[in-house]
This record gives C-alpha cells, sequence and structure tokens, in this order.
C-alpha cells in the first residue's frame, strides 16, 4: 500500500510539473521514480525471501540425492509416474532398488548406498518369457487374418492359439522394445536377448497374455509357462506345458518349487539354482538358463573388450 | 430404385444375396441330444443360474435370473434334464457358461406358462405391468445385439419417448429371418408394437421395412391400417439401415447426440423378432425361448429359415441343413456385422439372427492407405475411418478418441469398400478396447496413489 501511495504521489508531482513550471525538474523525477523502484523491489523481495522460509515444504535429503542418482529419463519403467515418484516412494515406504531400467545396477548401487540397504552390485533385471509353445508344440485353433498385433489378436475369440494363455506371435512386445532386445524367432516366439534388456518392462505391460516378468539374472531356473489349466485340458492344446505333475515339488531339496493353481512356481528366496526339478520335468517347462548366462558373459568378453572394465563395475 | 424413400447419410447396398432363403417358410429347427444355453446372452452382466446339475426342468421355467439390472432371465427350452453347468465356446468370443440341458423329448410347458390370456386383460394391464412381463419372459433385442427390452423400456425420470420404431430393415446380405416374421405374422408384431407404444407411454409407432421386401410392407400396411398412430414405412434399400441410430435418422430426421443413446431424443427402436416375443409374453405367457434363425451361405446345401431353442449348437444346424464341400467360413450374424466362429459348438442365443457358411477366402493382406475417402463419404456415423485406421496401426489410440472412435458402430462399411483392403473396423475395436483398458489403469492407478504404501516390489 505504501509504494503504491508514494506511486500516486510522483506521478501526481511529475504531471504537475510542467503546469507550476516552478516543480521539480526531470532529473528529480528520474530519482525519484528510481527510488521508489528500488525500495519497492527490496521489499517485495524481503517478503518473498520471508514467505520461502516460513512456508517452505521440507523434502528429505535422500530424495534429492537418489533423484540425482536416477538418470532423469521418466520412462516410467519402475511403475511408477516418473523418476521423481520413484524416489519418494523409495524413501517413504521402501521397495527395490533396482527396478529404474536405463539406470541399471549402476544407479542402484548407489541407491542403496544412500538409503544404507545391502545390494548386490552383480544383479540385474531382464525381461523372461514365460512360454515356450512354439507352432510344433501348441496349435492354432482358427486361421488368423486380421490385424498383425497380439492385443488385436487376443479379441478374436481369446486369440489364434488353442492355449488360452500362451504366447500370440504376433511381434507387439518386439515393436514396443525400445532397445531392440525383444525379436520374433521363427518358431513363432518372443525372444529376448537379455544383454540388451534395459528391464523398462514396456513389454511386460504390452503383453496381452502378461507372459512376461521382470527376473534377476543370476535366477537362472525359471518356470517357461503360464497355463493355470487343469493338467488334462493343457495337454489338449500344448505339448509344452505344465500338467501339475507335481514332481518338481518332489525333487527340490529347498521346498523352493511348488506347483499353484496347475503351475509350477518357483520361489527365488529359496532356489538354488541347482536345476534338480529341470531334469526331472516331464514337458521341459522348467529351463535352466545358467550356460547360456555363462556363454553369452564369454562372448560379450571376447567381442568387446573395452567394455569389460564398464560390465565387471556394474 | 430406392430414390425418394427416406435413409441416412453414407452407407452403400452390398450384393444382398437373400434370394436362397427368402422363400423359405419358417420351419422347425432341429432338436440336438444336448442344448447349451449360454449365460451370457449379450451386452451386460451374466445371468445366474438358480438351477444345478441334475436338476428336472421344464420348457419356460426360468434356469437363471438376471445377474445385474442390464442382464436378463434364462428359461429351459425344452423340458429335461440339467447335465452341467460349464465352460461353453461363445459366439462373441466371451469365455462364459453355459447350463447344458438334455431334452427328453416331451417339450413339457412349465405350469403357468403357454397359457393364453383373453385380449380384454392384456389391454387392460399397465405400462408397469407390460416391462415386467417382458422382464420375467428375458427378452432382449433380437437384431442381434442382445440389450435387454426392459431396460430400454425403463427410461429414466425426464427422458420421455414419444416414438417406438419397430425395425424390420434386415440390411444384413444373406439374412431374411426377419422378413418371413413379416410376412407370417404380420399381426403379432403390430399387436407387439402397440403393447411397446403403451409399455413408454409413446404417442406413435412406426413399423419400418427396407423398399427390397415390398411384400412384407404390403402385408404389415394392412395390419397397421386404421389404427390410429400405427404407420409402416417403406425406407431405402441400403446398410446399414437397421441399425438403430441411422433408422431414426432416416425416419425422424433426429440425430443421436455423440456419445448418447435413442432415448436422449425421444426414440425406442425394436426389432420385429422382439415385437412377436413381446406378443408372446404377453398374450401367451411365453418366455423367450426359441427365434428365427437364417441358416444360409454358399457352403450350405439347404437354406432355411428355422425357428430354434436358444442353446442349439451351430453343428446341429449344419447337420440337419447339409454343408457342401469347398465351404470355408462358419459366421455367427450377418456378414457384415458378424463374426467368423472356429469351432461349431458355439449355441444359438437369444440375439443370433442367422449362421453363414460362407466359401470366401480370408481376406488378402492390405496395404497402405491411398487417402481415396471412400471410406469417409460412406461412413454413416460422419467419422473418418482412414484416420483412425492409421492411428490404429501406429498405435495411438488416445488420439483415436479425439477422432470419436467411440461413436463407431462397427458396421463394416468403410472396411468393406477399402481399395487397399485394410482391417479398419478391426484397429477401431483394438481402439476402443484399450481406450477401454487405459480407462480401467487410469482408476486404478489413482486408487493405488492414495495408498502409498508397498507400492514397489520388495
Amino acid at each position: 500500500m505504501t509504494g503504491f501511495a508514494l506511486l500516486q504521489a510522483v506521478l501526481a508531482a511529475s504531471a504537475e510539473a510542467p503546469a507550476g513550471g516552478s516543480g521539480p525538474g526531470p532529473g528529480a523525477v528520474i530519482g525519484w521514480g528510481a527510488g521508489v523502484l528500488g525500495v519497492l523491489g527490496a521489499a517485495l523481495g524481503l517478503l518473498l525471501y520471508v514467505a520461502s522460509r516460513a512456508f517452505a515444504i521440507k523434502t528429505d535429503p535422500k530424495v534429492d540425492e537418489i533423484l540425482a542418482a536416477l538418470p532423469g529419463a521418466n520412462c516410467g519403467g519402475c511403475g511408477l509416474a516418473g523418476c521423481a515418484a520413484y524416489a519418494e516412494t523409495l524413501v517413504k515406504s521402501g521397495g527395490a532398488v533396482n527396478l529404474c531400467g536405463p539406470g541399471g545396477t549402476a544407479a542402484a548401487a548407489k541407491i542403496a548406498a544412500i538409503l544404507g540397504v545391502a545390494f548386490d552390485s552383480a544383479d540385474r533385471r531382464v525381461s523372461v518369457l514365460a512360454c515356450r509353445g512354439t507352432a510344433q508344440f501348441a496349435p492354432a485353433k482358427y486361421e488368423y487374418s486380421g490385424v498383425r498385433d497380439c492385443r488385436a489378436a487376443a479379441l478374436v475369440h481369446d486369440g489364434p492359439k488353442a492355449c488360452r494363455w500362451g504366447c500370440l506371435g504376433l511381434g507387439t512386445c518386439a515393436a514396443a522394445c525400445p532397445f531392440g532386445a525383444i525379436s520374433m524367432g521363427a518358431d513363432g516366439l518372443a525372444h529376448v536377448a537379455e544383454e540388451l534388456c534395459m528391464a523398462c518392462s514396456k513389454c511386460v505391460t504390452v503383453c496381452p497374455r502378461s507372459l512376461f516378468r521382470l527376473a534377476s539374472e543370476k535366477q537362472t531356473v525359471r518356470v517357461a509357462c503360464a497355463s493355470h489349466d487343469p493338467g488334462k485340458e493343457t495337454n489338449r492344446v500344448c505339448k509344452v506345458g505344465c500338467i501339475a505333475c507335481r514332481r518338481c515339488e518332489k525333487s527340490c531339496k529347498f521346498e523352493a518349487i511348488k506347483v499353484v493353481e496347475n503351475l509350477a512356481a518357483i520361489d527365488y528366496g529359496k532356489c538354488k539354482n541347482c536345476g534338480a526339478c529341470v531334469k526331472v520335468c516331464p514337458r521341459g517347462i522348467i529351463v535352466n538358463w545358467r550356460a547360456a548366462r555363462k556363454a553369452r558373459k564369454a562372448r560379450a568378453a571376447d567381442s568387446s573388450p573395452a567394455q569389460e572394465p564398464a560390465e565387471a563395475a556394474s | 430404385m430406392s430414390f425418394g424413400l427416406p435413409t441416412f447419410p453414407g452407407g452403400f447396398h452390398p450384393p444382398d444375396r437373400k434370394a436362397p432363403s427368402a422363400g423359405c417358410a419358417i420351419a422347425p429347427g432341429p432338436m440336438p441330444e444336448r442344448l447349451a444355453v449360454s449365460l451370457a446372452q449379450g451386452l451386460g452382466a451374466p445371468s445366474r443360474p438358480v438351477v444345478a446339475a441334475g436338476d428336472r426342468v421344464l420348457r419356460g421355467q426360468l434356469i437363471a435370473e438376471p445377474g445385474g439390472f442390464v442382464s436378463a432371465a434364462l428359461h429351459a427350452p425344452t423340458s429335461g434334464q440339467v447335465q452341467a453347468i460349464g465352460e461353453c465356446p461363445h459366439p462373441a468370443g466371451l469365455r462364459a457358461n453355459a447350463i447344458y440341458l438334455v431334452p427328453d423329448g416331451a417339450d413339457q410347458w412349465a405350469p403357468g406358462t403357454n397359457v393364453p390370456a383373453s385380449e380384454d386383460a392384456v389391454a387392460a394391464s399397465k405400462p408397469k405391468e407390460i416391462v415386467e412381463k417382458v422382464r420375467a419372459a428375458g427378452l432382449v433385442g433380437m437384431g442381434g445385439a442382445a440389450f435387454p427390452t426392459h431396460v430400454k423400456l425403463s427410461p429414466p425420470a425426464g427422458k420421455a419417448i414419444d416414438t417406438v420404431i419397430v425395425n424390420g430393415c434386415e440390411c444384413e446380405p444373406y439374412l431374411t429371418a426377419d422378413h418371413r416374421l413379416m410376412l407370417e405374422r404380420p399381426a403379432d408384431i403390430v399387436k407387439g408394437l402397440r403393447l411397446l407404444v403403451r409399455a413408454v407411454g409413446a404417442a406413435r409407432g412406426i413399423i419400418a421395412v427396407e423398399a427390397n421386401k415390398p411384400d412384407a410392407h404390403e402385408r404389415l400396411l394392412r395390419e397397421v391400417r386404421g389404427i390410429e398412430g400405427l404407420a409402416c414405412r417403406m425406407v431405402a434399400v441400403k446398410y446399414p439401415q437397421g441399425a438403430e441410430k441411422q433408422l431414426i435418422k432416416a425416419l425422424l430426421d433426429r440425430e443421436v447426440p455423440s456419445g448418447g443413446l435413442p432415448m436422449d431424443i425421444g426414440a425406442l427402436v425394436q426389432n420385429v423378432g422382439t415385437a412377436v416375443a413381446v406378443t408372446e409374453a404377453l398374450y401367451f405367457n411365453r418366455p423367450l425361448t426359441e427365434r428365427v434363425v437364417t441358416v444360409s451361405g454358399e457352403g450350405l446345401e439347404r437354406p432355411a429359415n428355422l425357428l430354434c431353442r436358444i442353446g442349439v449348437p451351430y453343428k446341429a444346424l449344419l447337420a440337419a441343413q447339409g454343408v457342401r464341400p469347398g465351404a470355408r467360413r462358419l459366421v455367427s450374424g450377418g456378414p457384415m456385422m458378424g463374426l467368423a466362429q472356429w469351432t461349431a459348438d458355439v449355441p444359438v442365443l437369444k440375439g443370433t439372427s442367422g449362421v453363414l457358411v460362407l466359401s470366401t477366402p480370408p481376406p488378402p493382406d492390405w496395404s497402405a492407405c491411398i487417402n481415396c475417402g471412400k471410406c469417409v463419404e460412406s461412413c454413416p456415423t460422419y467419422l473418418m475411418p482412414n484416420r483412425l485406421s492409421k492411428l490404429g496401426e501406429f498405435r495411438r489410440f488416445e488420439d483415436m478418441a479425439a477422432h470419436h472412435a467411440l461413436d463407431c458402430i462397427e458396421c463394416g462399411v468403410c472396411t468393406w469398400q477399402c481399395p487397399a483392403k485394410r482391417p479398419i473396423v478391426h484397429w477401431i475395436r483394438q481402439g476402443k478396447n484399450e481406450l477401454r483398458l487405459a480407462k480401467l489403469k487410469a482408476e486404478a492407478a489413482k486408487k493405488k496413489a492414495e495408498t502409498p504404501e508397498g507400492v514397489l516390489p520388495q
């Protein structure tokens, strides 16, 4: 209010000046103007300073630290709306530190250090497909000639595959993968190139059959079937589907594998990746990827020695 | 031929191929060894069974009650024993259970059903009683969508219906079930229309017949002559003239607003089959247990119009009418909007107007849109199918919503005419589904955001 009154006074003075002829000269008007604006600026600046102190929202400095450790891509791969949301949620309610695909293990290790939790820096998450039903083993129930997209095909009588759980093979995941890590094989299944996978979970979201999940690269024993149908029905529609025979359950010394709702499920908290279940599964749906992983690591080391230190560090 | 007759903008006339079955009088359909009455008859919630395996039921007895307001009751199509309640393939690809019924051959009506009511008693029934009887009889729209009739007859307060239209257009190629009904039971159609007019308190009732069925028009005209407020109008021969919104546009020159319903503009449309079913329910106390199904197509030996029990599997119809070698596709409904089937185990539903066996090969591969604009010119809902197909192809589903994909009636005019053979309707259907899923996901995310604990996996 004071500022406004002052301004009015100045305006009045300058308006009077030419009329009276004996008022303050132009230099005085400029001086007055500069003075008023200066005072105004200082007053408002002080007000803003006080307000920023008085009404400041107190944030945990850890949130900012985590945010700095994240790549800032805001891709949403962690399942939350951007990096800030992930950082806040981690600090507020905890959770896995390695959900950031683009940040990879480096970001995860930093976050673990900030939060003071343990994290195995050699652990990496990759996308895993739970189906082995190629055209040879899992036949189609009809000839599909519509839009070449699994999500569109799933609208037509539950998809062309006789098994209603299996991979439709039209490559919607491959199209959705931003890193070119998924390719459609000649066998009609999606294949994940684990070295390219950034665990962004785009494929997890886009698959109409929800066949992808993000798994630790170290969990090499995996169930490659998603069918919850009873064994008889599964047997009818697929030769490589889980028939819930429970032989894996009996073979496991660590009680890590259980058949739940007609499908073998591994508890990775207990699994030692020994591969006993892999040997007894009559349908070959439990697969040990250890050899493939080793071969891949060896290949990566051979072909690009320059990248080796980075890999070792991560 | 159709100049000067009322119609809607857009659309086209495909070869109608009605000749093989148009001359066949309605004949009784086969009674198979086992009926499968699907609990999902159409739109809305599935019905809840009130019988168990082993129960003996009589024809017309209630076997499943509505699963919600937008749902219909089911009645035993014949007398017999309930064998099981289990999964059954569905013509629309839904995962739904069915009540399996083994007929005993006696076809005995349940007590209280199939009892003629006197003209006076029907004339004295109040609008609410008519709606209640329609609901109890399990009536649904028999043109194809199978929307529960009592829901259409119960508009919310403030929405007055002034015109009831009985739809006898039957614009889909091959189908002749409605045509035969109009020829053989014109009096029952008019009775049904009068009941519908009374049920909603409308001022007038119109029966609409496409100009390619002059014989049906003439018969209905004779029936409505002298009855105040009723009329029988001829409309242009054009697909999709029988679509609800397009028929209202043709007859009343009113347009249903985007996202709205016919009741918003004071109109109610019912199929001729539904009108007959209303008459059956009110005058004879017969719940809906059968309907006329056109069985036709080049792949069939003897095309026919059969009065089929609800729940007859398609394979029984095919066995009765004979399938020719070279038959390639089995379609439920008409060839434009009907759905190709992968198994003949699917049963006849209350909304099944036709079962077609076609010998046409599957559509060829499509190419890029050439922007010829044929689809835009002929779209009866004024959409831009060319844009929608491209947006669908590149998975830009949100942009599809901005281009009013949700107003598409999936009539197939664009796809039929597309010189690049693009599966436009399939993309639009996918887009609609993606938009629905995105909405669900957004709602779930909103709920999740309100409870921050345990958001992330451990």
